[in-house]
């Protein structure tokens, strides 16, 4: 699969390395020159030298969007710091390019609730946390000392 | 009309301020928290603080009665999300977006934005009103309908001045609709004939600017 990856945070990066190591092509785009540094984290070999492919832009920029690679791109994940950005270069891979596979990270539930019922497939960390940390407390439930548990333990 | 503008600069502020001079009802929403008070001291309670992307945001402005919704922020991204949820999620039946970079126009046309605004744009047009020799000034693109207005000046070589209207051979899909001549504008019939220095307006398809072009300028020779 060619895979392409605009925003080269902690996640971006991340999955970049995870895709590349899998045997994928792995191609990212960012705004920040920098950024590529951080793609080469624990890794032994430049991020060229395996095969990786990085280009400075942004990911609202036609040129850049095709000299990364879009139209061949088998998959398209936008992980920018923006969730509208995130949004939008979605829909521009999803509907001008047709990348079969597009997967926006929303941090917002609300907008990552309604962007995935419009048939966008989103993931939304911030409703993983929400939901891990309701979890947590309730495992966590028994051991408390509060009014209703005290009757808990009673029973 | 409720309006919402989100963005409180200087495109944003004085919109506003029309908008209310015609007894408009206004909300303007200001995610930045110094240009919020700033614009609240003249505003008051038409203006509002909160980033409008967030869809609560939108909501607590009452966007589900919104009859318009103007998005005139700095950033194109928030733009095209805020328009986009405004006409699609709320159903808020018009909708008009600041296009900052003109290079981000075709994503608007993609999402289908309608109508975007850009300066650049706006400032071209002034450029080829001021400057008639420029050719042919766009004044309008019903983009909907599939319609343009076009104006054109009628210089000394032009092909078509001293003819009557009736004689000229417009390509189908376009029409005359108005001559302007000495500061005054008239709708022409088949016998009014031409002269330099008319302005024409015409209404025509999208696609037939070149031949109206060639039929009414300089480089029409006698043929028509």
């Amino acid at each position: 699969m060619f895979i392409l990856i605009v925003g080269c945070g902690r996640v971006g990066s991340s999955v970049a390395r995870g895709m590349l190591r899998e045997g994928h092509e792995v191609s990212c785009l960012d705004e920040d020159p920098e950024s590529h540094a951080r793609l080469e984290v624990g890794l032994d070999k430049g991020w060229e030298d395996l095969g990786g492919q990085f280009t400075v832009g942004a990911g609202l920029e036609t040129d850049a969007l095709v000299a990364a690679g879009i139209e061949k791109a088998d998959a398209f994940i936008a992980s920018t710091d923006g969730d509208n950005t995130n949004i939008i270069i979605a829909q521009i891979a999803q509907r001008r390019y047709n990348v079969p596979t597009v997967i926006a990270r929303i941090l917002d539930p609300l907008r990552a609730e309604w962007y995935e019922r419009q048939g966008l497939h989103t993931v939304c960390p911030t409703r993983v946390a929400i939901d891990m940390l309701e979890s947590a407390v309730r495992e966590g439930a028994p051991r408390g000392d509060g009014p209703s548990n005290g009757s808990a333990e009673a029973a | 009309m409720y309006i919402i503008v989100v963005g409180a600069g200087k495109v944003g502020w004085n919109l506003a301020r029309e908008l209310l001079e015609k007894e408009h009802e206004v909300t303007v929403i200001e995610s930045n928290r110094r240009r919020y008070l700033t614009v609240e001291q003249e505003l008051e309670h038409n203006v509002s603080y909160g980033d409008a992307s967030e869809l609560w945001v939108l909501e607590r402005a009452g966007i589900q009665r919104a009859d318009m919704v103007i998005a005139v922020t700095g950033d194109d991204e928030d733009n095209m999300l805020i328009c986009q949820v405004a006409r699609e999620k709320y159903e808020v039946e018009r909708i008009i977006a600041r296009v900052n970079n003109p290079r981000n126009k075709p994503h608007f046309d993609l999402l289908g934005i309608k109508p975007s605004v850009s300066a650049t744009d706006l400032i071209l047009r002034l450029l080829e009103h001021e400057v008639p020799e420029y050719g042919l000034v766009h004044l309008l693109d019903l983009q909907e309908e599939q319609l343009e207005i076009i104006e054109m000046l009628l210089g000394k070589d032009s092909g078509v001045t001293g003819r009557r209207v009736g004689d000229l051979e417009m390509p189908e899909g376009s029409l005359l609709i108005s001559v302007l001549r000495d500061g005054k504008g008239f709708v022409p019939v088949a016998d009014t004939v031409l002269e330099v220095g008319d302005e024409v307006l015409a209404v025509l398809d999208p696609g037939h600017e070149e031949q109206l072009k060639t039929m009414f300028g300089p480089s029409a020779g006698n043929g028509g």
